[in-house]
């Protein structure tokens, strides 16, 4: 059971369906699998006992996968927007691997163009060494998205992935007409499930190399696009590029799935409006989870946007955990909590790995991996996630979740973007300060925003501080560094700095 | 037959291959048409003899309750897949969204 037994059904149950690229000129399943074992023979040759993706969203990144998966080797897909400092330490933990670059190749490591791995694994290799079936080996190495300061190595085994396929998807279940747009990062989890669902389900996967609004739009249009993923901030910048247009005009995509981070509500709210056909999907996810773990639906949206006030208030949850996955929240001391208490999420299911390089298993003994984010269920089994454990403002003995204030000051007309972090403070030990990007052409005074908190919440949850900002430091998938934006706040809340 | 094991590929006599999905809580006795399943492929050729719509089919998840193994069907094949001579029954796809 390894990820290139779903590649092989495919290929065999789909062989001249398009799995790849252009609906007319595109990579057939059958000529993806001959590409992974082409990609197998070169990895072979060249001894490497990893294969590092350092490359941008395109159709190398599903053959690297692939080839990697039938060579026996880990596929570590790496963020090429790092420092060259930060690369050049990663890379320095692979040093046996073939590096895949769009740049130049890093000093004293094997490394491939993009291009010329393409170019390689078209021909077809003669023979190649069947693909060894354990399931335990290391599919994917994967190193989580860095919100906290040393980025870890979440390992994934082929039973995990093969176990969330297995779990959420239909084998052959797409129709013959069905494409997937992919633009979220190859080196996210997100880029890794994409793949895989979709080649799963039989479904053509077109790639927008760098994202933008208009680029992702006129892709979807000129390409059919019945599917599609993006993160909140992708979101947020389609609905600002389509403006006060009736509607989106994309006639062919059914459903527009969202996950990555948390997806302010007047955003989505705009965007279920500019998407009239579209069915809306939440996941909700982490590395360490192989991907999806709940999803909120196309009905849950659709209830939401028709008034049912319970279901808007389900707009900021993350839906249901799927069939083979089990949820807890655990209170500080580990007691089980009851629905609508608030603690912290626990998770468990064949997917989850829970396991990281060099550290082993965080998994407790009974299998339970902490996801390390607050939250807590509903009496219909609705997870609202509020961020995460390590984001909580502790002010005077209350613990402060920062997203529920987020979420009012992104009620503001005026408000893009929020963020609430804990500043230290003499009187209260943290205290809550904001930082906030305002939608172009708006402008607020401070005072009014906080009147806008207090009114909603109460005065204890009512940033001290708040401050404009341009833009908000973040990862590629739109979450907040908020470790950035504490220390820029620490700094703009000492005496003399206070605005 | 061996115990078997997670990811572990079983052949039928005549062409079809799963991969075990989930392991039985006891040894089992997997069979496919009446003939013993075996963990190397020896497979003749089924011929015209396979009829459409009969077997087991690519990508189906075979279950038995009884003793909680599931198979995944890898390769299609003519044959009903049995555990202890019970019919081993297709498990329900979950109607999920597509989330990626």
């Amino acid at each position: 059971m390894n990820l290139l037994t779903l590649l092989d059904m495919a290929a065999s149950g789909l062989p001249d369906r398009v799995a790849l690229g252009r609906r007319t000129t595109g990579t057939t399943y059958s000529g993806l699998l001959g590409r992974a074992r082409s990609g197998a023979a070169v990895l072979r040759e060249r001894n490497a006992e990893e294969l590092v993706y350092l490359g941008s969203n395109g159709p190398a990144f599903p053959v690297a996968l692939f080839a990697a998966a039938w060579a026996g080797v880990s596929f570590v897909p790496l963020n090429y927007r790092l420092s060259e400092e930060k690369l050049l330490a990663l890379l320095a933990k692979h040093p046996k691997a073939l590096v895949i670059t769009n740049g130049a190749p890093p000093a004293g490591q094997d490394a491939i163009s993009t291009a010329d791995w393409l170019a390689g694994t078209e021909e077809q290799a003669q023979e190649t060494a069947p693909w060894s079936d354990d399931p335990d080996a290391v599919a994917v190495l994967l190193y989580t998205s860095g919100t906290g300061a040393e980025p870890k190595a979440a390992i994934l085994r082929h039973r995990h992935l093969v176990s969330y396929l297995l779990g959420g998807v239909e084998f052959a279940g797409a129709g013959e007409h069905d494409a997937a747009l992919v633009s979220v990062p190859p080196y996210h989890i997100a880029g890794i499930a994409n793949v895989l669902s979709n080649v799963y389900a039989g479904r053509r996967l077109v790639y927008l190399e760098s994202f933008s609004a208009d680029g992702w739009l006129d892709c979807v249009r000129a390409e059919e696009i019945t599917n599609a993923l993006v993160v909140p901030t992708m979101l947020a910048r389609i609905t600002e590029q389509l403006g006060d247009a009736a509607d989106a005009d994309v006639p062919t995509l059914r459903s527009l799935a969202y996950g990555g981070a948390k997806m302010p509500v007047p955003v989505l709210e705009r965007a279920i409006r500019l998407f009239p056909g579209v069915g809306f999907v939440n996941a909700y996810g982490l590395t360490e989870t192989s991907s999806t773990i709940a999803v909120l639906g196309p009905e849950d949206h659709r209830a939401a946007l028709q008034g049912d006030p319970l279901a808007r208030s389900r707009l900021n949850s993350v839906g249901r955990v799927l069939p083979d996955i089990e949820v807890r929240v655990s209170d500080a001391d580990g007691a089980v909590l009851s629905a609508g208490q608030v603690g912290e999420v626990y998770v468990r299911g064949p997917q989850v790995s829970g396991e990281y390089r060099g550290a082993g298993s965080v998994r407790d003994a009974d299998g339970w991996f902490a996801t390390r984010d607050r939250g807590w269920v509903d009496e219909d089994g609705y997870l609202f996630i509020e961020g995460r454990a390590d984001d909580t403002i502790i002010r005077g003995g209350e613990n402060i979740a920062p997203a529920e204030i987020e979420d009012v000051l992104l009620e503001h007309d005026a408000v893009a973007e929020a963020v609430v972090v804990g500043v230290p403070d003499e009187r209260w030990g943290y205290d809550i300060a904001a930082a906030v990007v305002l939608r172009s052409g708006h402008l607020i005074e401070v005072d009014e925003l906080r009147e806008w908190v207090r009114s909603r919440l109460r005065s204890s949850k009512t940033p001290s501080l708040i401050v404009f900002r341009d833009e908000l430091p973040q990862t590629a998938t739109g979450k907040v560094l908020r470790r950035l934006v504490r220390d820029d706040l620490a700094g703009a809340a000492s005496p003399g700095h206070r605005q | 037959m061996t115990d078997v094991k997670v990811g572990m590929r079983l052949f039928s006599s005549v062409g079809a291959e799963v991969v075990v999905v989930r392991v039985p809580s006891s040894p089992v006795e997997l069979s496919c048409g009446g003939r013993p399943m075996t963990t190397e492929s020896a497979a003749t050729d089924p011929g015209d003899e396979q009829e459409p719509n009969t077997g087991i089919q690519l990508g189906k998840r075979y279950v038995d309750a009884e003793s909680g193994i599931e198979l995944l069907c890898t390769k299609s094949g003519p044959g009903e897949l049995a555990a202890d001579g019970r019919p081993l029954t297709v498990k329900a796809a979950h109607a999920l969204p597509a989330s990626d």
